[in-house]
């Protein structure tokens, strides 16, 4: 479970996160809409500490993210993270991509880290790529690499930065599958998102960000139906 | 023009000459392995430390960029040998090379670095990789393949400036052709079959060099 309180996040003078509180179940996928520049994105680093926060707590299945001596390397596994830019590294061929963390961070076997990517790489329809370089894909397929390369750490939690924005139109239904299928498993995600169609379908809760505010938060029938704050309902006009 | 070519006497000492080429070899990979390690470790000061560390790195950088690398030479030969400090020919030329070296490479890793994006380590640390693995496994292998053909053409560069070593007594090729050249006074045959063997060892290092990035970087 991801419990986050009272969370502040300045960049120098820039507020960008204004006292967010917000939990997170297990199983449960959470959308987070919102324009651009209103936090949500920087929510996700917060929340796996790739962002220092100066006020409030983040408590990933009992532990303070941010407090001193935790071992954010340790915690981070927990949470897999895709990227809008899928940073896929370039010098690793798909499988190598994959199986590096679970050899280096998660110290598995050689085999067993190969082993383990291969099965990833199929889960997410790239069964066919293992020997392939980053730049013989495609960015729908270098997207789902990444969910790959972040499944093979076993992680609880999924955390989706804008993961198909930066896809041409025709690529972003084969991530969105892809997504759609780790909530079927029962994965638990938090997805920062410009799909609507996607947050309405596929999410228990969708999240408002306005400003680094979370001005609204319900299941997505109410959300999209009968939206209560203001800012939201000019959001929903302009981007329907 | 009445000047009768003696061929004679160089291919006599051609076993030496070769021998002087393997020492010029060896003196400028050397110093390739140092300045690559210290190169790298000049960059990464000068683009994450701040104070004294920093204004070292960069004075260094300066200095081996912007001096001659004659003068570097007879500063570690003359100059510290005027404060007593008499180091061999071989250290001498070793060490001069390597601070050439490494003054170079710094800024070529320094461009390098900069052209992997940041958010190549953010995706690394995001899948737990600690800072020293993100470096290790992720940037400087990109940065490798970047700076891969300067690297190339610093160690052409460390082959052929070695040849000022003969101005402090070392013997590597140039060094031993002067000592042939000045005994039997053939200095233009000498000199000829010499450019002849640093051409050769360029093109190899180039040649090998070629083949090694097609095995390095099938990407």
């Amino acid at each position: 479970m991801i419990e986050i309180r009272n969370l502040h996040k300045y960049f120098g003078s820039l507020h960008v996160l204004k006292g967010i509180d917000l939990d997170v179940q297990k199983g449960e996928v959470l959308s987070v809409i919102g324009a651009s520049g209103s936090g949500k994105s920087t929510l996700l680093y917060c929340i796996n500490a790739l962002e220092e926060i100066q006020d409030g707590s983040v408590i990933v299945d009992g532990t303070d993210v941010h407090a001193k001596g935790t071992d954010v390397n340790a915690l981070r596994q927990k949470m897999g993270m895709v990227f809008q830019q899928w940073n896929s590294f370039p010098h690793l061929t798909a499988l190598e991509n994959v199986a590096l963390a679970p050899k280096i961070v998660r110290k598995m076997s050689k085999s067993d880290a190969k082993e383990i990517a291969a099965q990833q790489l199929k889960h997410v329809g790239l069964g066919d790529k293992l020997d392939s370089y980053p730049s013989a894909l495609s960015g729908g397929q270098q997207q789902r690499l990444a969910i790959a390369r972040a499944l093979a750490m076993e992680p609880s939690y999924m955390l989706f930065d804008e993961a198909t924005s930066a896809l041409d139109p025709e690529l972003v239904g084969e991530v969105l599958d892809t997504m759609r299928l780790l909530a079927e498993e029962g994965m638990t995600m938090i997805c920062v998102t410009h799909e609507m169609g996607f947050a309405r379908e596929v999410s228990d809760r969708v999240a408002f960000f306005h400003q680094g505010q979370m001005e609204e938060i319900s299941p997505p029938e109410e959300f999209f139906t009968n939206p209560k704050s203001e800012h939201l309902q000019k959001f929903l006009a302009k981007v329907k | 023009m009445n000047y009768n070519f003696h061929w004679r006497p160089v291919m006599k000492a051609l076993p030496e000459l070769l021998e002087a080429a393997l020492l010029t070899l060896q003196v400028a990979a050397l110093s390739m392995v140092l300045g690559v390690l210290i190169g790298l470790g000049l960059s990464l000061i000068r683009m994450h430390m701040k104070g004294p560390v920093r204004w070292l790195a960069t004075t260094w950088v300066e200095l081996a960029r912007n001096t001659p690398a004659l003068f570097q030479l007879f500063f570690f030969g003359f100059g510290l040998g005027a404060v007593g400090v008499h180091l061999t020919p071989y250290l001498i030329v070793l060490i001069a090379l390597t601070f050439n070296n490494a003054g170079y490479l710094a800024e070529n890793f320094r461009g390098g670095f900069k052209a992997v994006p940041d958010t190549q380590i953010r995706a690394s640390r995001s899948l737990g990789m600690t800072a020293f693995q993100a470096y290790t496994r992720i940037v400087i292998p990109q940065v490798l393949r970047i700076v891969y053909y300067p690297m190339t053409n610093q160690m052409v560069w460390a082959v052929l400036i070695s040849s000022l070593g003969m101005l402090v007594g070392f013997r590597e090729l140039s060094g031993e052709t002067q000592f042939f050249a000045s005994k039997t006074f053939r200095i233009f045959e000498y000199f000829a079959i010499t450019a002849v063997i640093y051409y050769v060892i360029v093109k190899i290092i180039l040649g090998a060099a070629s083949l090694l990035s097609k095995r390095l970087f099938r990407y």
